[in-house]
């Protein structure tokens, strides 16, 4: 194998190739949290002048990776792929979007993880020389995941206390191999699928702990480093049961994590007086956290280097009535200045 | 994980280790909140059908039957008033089984999938979805019913 592969599951790009834009829409919820202020636009209401939330998901979507091109100053054909993902059947969003924008197109599935997924692939794509700029997105919407996976909108039933809230938005990144931007992605821990046997859908941050530990773990041994080498260690939407559960999984792998380092998109993106239970969760969480938040911090300076892993519960409503236990994965991604 | 490679611990105990470690860290729902606020939502909706019923009876000089009738028919149509328009859901998440339980839920469990599944048409949509909440209440209780039915032909009590 050559130089990119560092031990069982990481890849080193040479070249770091650099995000050189990165745009977040959300839905009014979002919008009302912490980081409203932060995100390129929110939506007023959920439907966002759609006929149906489905067609909102593509819109939100469509509207992120058109901003992003734009501060990228690029137009869709200076693109040369895009990849991305949500949470629709089918990857719909991603898909009408890429309709729409006639960029060379390849749809990823990681559910929650979709964001650090392409951004993964796109490093490679970007650093083996095979597509630059790259277009990476994911997105989610409340709406349209509450009918797939759980219940009718207006159906009144009480969500369970470790129930997460999917976030309605989309992120997206532009990688280059060249240019200054906002951070440089230097190394990649593709993350393999783990179950411990949760069946609990209403538990997905249980079910997708153990993924982010074992990525967390395979990259520290693969690397040679410690949680300490790194500013921040964040991930995607694990919510208050799971990110408890990762912190106590760290400890019994020998890399605590500590409290002031370790942060969860799903704990951040909504104001905790809302009703959103263990919070938030869906492609847009980590997506659009990453674009308002993260990526920002790095550029400021004030974070030297990031661990970005975004999580992801490979559930569907079949399996789960079947009676399937509920895989999860996580990706890992280093994130670097711009300097 | 590292300890699905760990030879010292079976499977079924790293599995069952993990089961203790998310029963440890996630929440419970808060069981005398929940049961008191069911109570006194779903005894205030059986005070107001019986209050229907009553007055059904009284003013309008209704059948007993016709009173318990025109109870359910106003629930019926309140609680679908009450979803159309938004508010039932919220009434819902604080209530719990106080709204459920009664016929209120029944309505709901009808009118909120007609809506949500009215963009993808009257039939395939509207026609085909609004039975997949109530649809196995109406499977089990209809079938119950027909089974103390044929029961009840037998051993007259």
């Amino acid at each position: 194998m050559s130089q990119h592969r560092i031990g069982r599951q990481t890849v080193a790009f040479p070249m770091a190739p650099t995000i050189l834009s990165s745009a977040a829409v959300v839905g009014p919820k979002e919008g009302r949290g912490p980081y409203g202020d932060h995100f390129d636009l929110v939506i007023p209401d959920a439907l966002y002048n759609q006929e149906s939330y489905e067609q909102a998901e593509h819109a939100i979507f469509l509207e992120a990776c058109s901003r992003c091109m734009k501060k990228a100053q690029l137009q869709p054909k200076d693109v040369q792929a895009m990849l991305g993902g949500d949470l629709l059947n089918q990857i719909m969003a991603a898909s009408l979007s890429a309709r729409e924008l006639s960029i060379p197109f390849l749809g990823l599935y990681g559910a929650c993880s979709t964001m650090a997924e392409s951004l993964l692939l796109g490093a490679i794509l970007t650093d083996g020389g095979y597509a630059s700029p790259v277009l990476c997105a994911a997105g989610s919407h409340f709406c349209t995941a509450e009918r797939q996976y759980r219940f009718p909108l207006e159906y009144g039933n009480q969500r369970t206390p470790a129930a997460q809230w999917t976030v309605t938005g989309a992120g997206a990144c532009m990688l280059s191999h060249q240019g200054k931007g906002l951070a440089r992605i230097h190394l990649a821990t593709i993350g393999a699928v783990i179950d411990m046997g949760v069946k609990d859908a209403n538990n997905m941050g249980a079910a997708m702990a153990p993924a982010a530990a074992d990525t967390l773990a395979a990259h520290f041994r693969d690397t040679g480093r410690a949680p300490a080498d790194y500013d921040r260690i964040i991930t995607g939407d694990l919510g208050q049961v799971g990110s408890s559960i990762l912190k106590e999984l760290m400890i019994e792998k020998h890399y605590p994590l500590s409290d002031e380092q370790y942060l969860d998109c799903g704990l951040l993106i909504f104001d905790p007086h809302e009703d959103i239970h263990a919070g938030g969760s869906g492609c847009g969480c980590s997506a659009s956290i990453l674009s308002a938040h993260i990526l920002p911090k790095i550029k400021s300076g004030e974070w030297k280097r990031v661990l970005f892993m975004a999580t992801g519960a490979l559930l569907s409503p079949t399996t789960t009535q079947q009676g399937e236990s509920i895989p999860g994965v996580a990706h890992a991604l280093v994130l670097e200045g711009d300097s | 994980m590292d300890q699905n490679r760990n030879n010292t611990l079976s499977h079924k105990e790293i599995m069952q280790r993990y089961a203790e470690l998310v029963k440890k860290f996630t929440p419970k729902s808060k069981l005398a909140q929940g049961c008191l606020r069911s109570f006194w939502v779903g005894g205030s909706i059986c005070v107001l059908g019986q209050a229907i019923a009553d007055i059904g009876a009284a003013w309008l000089k209704l059948t007993s039957t016709a009173a318990s009738s025109l109870a359910s028919v106003s629930l019926v149509f309140l609680t679908a008033l009450l979803t159309g328009i938004g508010v039932f859901d919220r009434i819902a998440r604080y209530a719990g089984a106080g709204t459920v339980v009664p016929i209120t839920g029944f309505a709901n469990a009808m009118v909120s999938p007609a809506m949500e599944f009215k963009p993808e048409g009257w039939v395939l949509g509207t026609g085909a979805k609004m039975f997949t909440i109530a649809g196995p209440v109406l499977v089990y209780g209809i079938s119950a019913s027909v089974m103390v039915g044929i029961l009840y032909h037998f051993i007259r009590w």
